[in-house]
């Protein structure tokens, strides 16, 4: 399905290129200059004002304490002109909204959507990033290997940012600067009694170990990170080998151990009664056969001869089966990614099909060309 | 030297183990248990700063021999950076309306934010489309590698296409004429491929998931145990 690129490219197929680019262009060209054109984000300014309210303690005159308070933007537009921008915080969301919604707002004269062009220019390089990855369908390309090298920096910067964020931040910086977390980082947290609870001091060690494991990066210092590397290996085997025995080996076992007959739900007519009790025990039947004679061609001890032979043969059939299943739940998961992405370059993209009904306004339009 | 590079690591990982198997077992060391969870999640997030970390020697190091498509290492380099940038210092995310005056308290993820830009026009395409993309070398590698030669192959063959039918409308409709009332009602694609993945799919997979926890209880008894010493790089 593809060849490597550093194979020179023949005559034909730089033609092929030129075609399928040149294609894509026109394409782009034309449906922009269509009806309402294609790919472009609307958004919907939220202003967020707020103003500081200061308030005295009671006991002491000196102490006083200032929480914010959420104002609509007539009062801070009367406060500012009162006090000045002083104790004040402001700042402008941006709701993304449907396109049919701006187009309402156009026909109606005027209104606070407006064009949003980060979001705009995002879309499109999410439509190229698209193409990009797909054109590897054809071999291997400047455009793919760009999209790879793109989605290869971004995850590790995305990954290594979540990792801060969710997890070193909650686990180790609350814990050890509760004080400066509160009030640089994460504002909503509960303060432990006095500030600081000596017990967390035991977080020191996973952050020398983290140190440690980071100590990989220089040469001389490679053997500093066997000692966190083997704290992960040491509490991952704990962890698994509890877990695995306990919810594989035995939970699974024990949902195998069931009545083999079971009465059946239909109670429509006694023949219908007695077919479903039929059929829901020959389910449990077949099961345990199952699992048994899975189990039993995994067991390698004993030569798969004879009557082993023979019950590792129908676990084999039972394997099959699940590979089979396996196979078309795979198949239909991908399936279903494509089709979203397909979705996304003829709906949200080229604005060719509209079935979430985000641009009613111009979808009849389109239709009639189309 | 060896006590550094061998004998302490095996301590480590034996003390760290026995700790998470006594946890489960005994309610006062239920603690210590959370603690080794919470150290391995820590640790873990560490592992990442080693990932960027080992990234930007590699690529620079192509970048400064400049091995074929060390402009390629370029783009990882800058889109790396760019995304840590603004990811840990939250460029453009909104403050939490609750505490607006802590630029650090808003949501690293919110809508709007540069990180979020990011996620979703860069991110999320791009990965969803190299999975999307695995559909059509799924199907490639099926046409060319399954025939049904034997009853084994057969089995498989006729498995997916029962469950591929079962969810599509088009499956629904070829057998639609039994009536969904009647004593073979079972034998309707949508019924037949629940069926299937209830009895067939669930032993199968039963059996292979009691033979990998037996398998991983048996590598974690190893490693415990310092017969298996793979992980330390030591070669025995």
């Amino acid at each position: 399905m593809s060849s490597s690129a550093s194979e020179p490219m023949t005559p034909a197929q730089r033609a092929i290129w030129a075609i399928v680019c040149l294609s894509i262009l026109v394409i782009v060209v034309v449906r922009s200059f269509i009806g309402d054109g294609m790919g472009r984000v609307y958004v919907e300014p939220k202003p967020m004002d707020f103003v500081a309210e200061v308030t005295t303690s009671t006991e002491n005159a000196s102490e006083s304490t200032t929480s914010w308070k959420q104002v609509s933007t007539v009062e801070f537009d009367a406060y500012v002109s009162a006090n000045g921008y002083t104790n004040t915080i402001s700042w402008t969301e941006y709701d993304q909204v449907p396109p049919r919604a701006y187009f309402a707002q156009e026909a109606a004269g005027g209104g606070s959507i407006v064009l949003s062009w980060p979001r705009t220019i995002g879309l499109w390089l999410a439509a190229f990033f698209t193409l990009a990855i797909f054109s590897f369908l054809y071999r291997d390309n400047p455009f793919y290997k760009f999209a790879e090298s793109v989605v290869v920096g971004v995850s590790a910067g995305y990954w290594m940012v979540v990792g801060f964020w969710d997890t070193i931040v909650p686990n180790l910086l609350q814990r050890l600067m509760p004080v400066f977390s509160k009030d640089y980082l994460t504002p909503g947290m509960e303060l432990p009694p006095g500030g600081f609870d000596p017990t967390n001091l035991v977080f020191l060690i996973p952050l020398v170990l983290g140190i440690m494991l980071v100590g990989r990066l220089l040469p001389k210092c490679g053997w500093l990170s066997l000692w966190p590397l083997a704290f992960i290996v040491g509490t991952m085997a704990g962890l698994r080998m509890v877990g695995y025995i306990e919810s594989d080996i035995l939970s699974q076992t024990k949902e195998t151990v069931i009545p083999l007959y079971v009465q059946g739900e239909n109670t429509s007519s006694n023949f219908m009664m007695i077919w479903s009790t039929i059929w829901a025990s020959l389910a449990q039947i077949l099961l345990v056969i199952g699992v048994l004679a899975c189990l039993v061609y995994f067991f390698f001890s004993v030569e798969h001869k004879g009557a082993v032979g023979k019950t590792a043969r129908v676990g084999i059939w039972y394997l099959m089966i699940t590979f089979g299943a396996a196979f078309g739940f795979t198949v239909m998961g991908r399936i279903a990614l494509l089709a979203a992405r397909v979705e996304f370059l003829f709906d949200d993209w080229m604005w060719l099909i509209d079935p979430m009904q985000q641009r009613e306004f111009i979808s009849a339009s389109v239709g009639l060309l189309f | 030297m060896q006590i550094l590079t061998r004998s302490i690591p095996l301590f480590i990982t034996a003390v760290a183990g026995i700790v998470m198997i006594l946890s489960a077992f005994f309610p006062y060391t239920s603690d210590w248990g959370k603690f080794a969870g919470q150290f391995f999640n820590i640790l873990a997030a560490f592992a990442f700063v080693l990932g960027g970390g080992n990234l930007l020697k590699l690529h620079l190091k192509k970048i400064s021999d400049q091995r074929p498509g060390w402009a390629y290492s370029g783009v990882v380099l800058v889109c790396f950076i760019v995304t840590l940038f603004v990811g840990l210092l939250k460029i453009g995310a909104y403050p939490n309306p609750t505490y607006p005056s802590v630029h650090f308290g808003g949501e690293t993820q919110g809508s709007g934010s540069m990180f979020w830009w990011f996620y979703e026009y860069a991110f999320k395409p791009l990965t969803s489309t190299m999975f999307a993309m695995l559909a059509f070398y799924v199907a490639s590698a099926a046409f060319r590698a399954f025939r049904a030669k034997n009853f084994e192959a057969i089995l498989l063959l006729g498995t997916a296409f029962v469950v591929l039918l079962g969810r599509t409308f088009a499956g629904v409709l070829a057998t639609g004429w039994i009536p969904p009332d009647s004593a073979f009602s079972g034998l309707r694609l949508e019924n037949l491929s629940v069926y299937v993945m209830q009895v067939f799919n669930t032993a199968g997979t039963r059996a292979i998931m009691i033979g990998i926890a037996l398998g991983i209880a048996s590598t974690s008894m190893k490693i415990l145990l310092g017969i298996d010493r793979s992980f330390l790089g030591s070669g025995d």
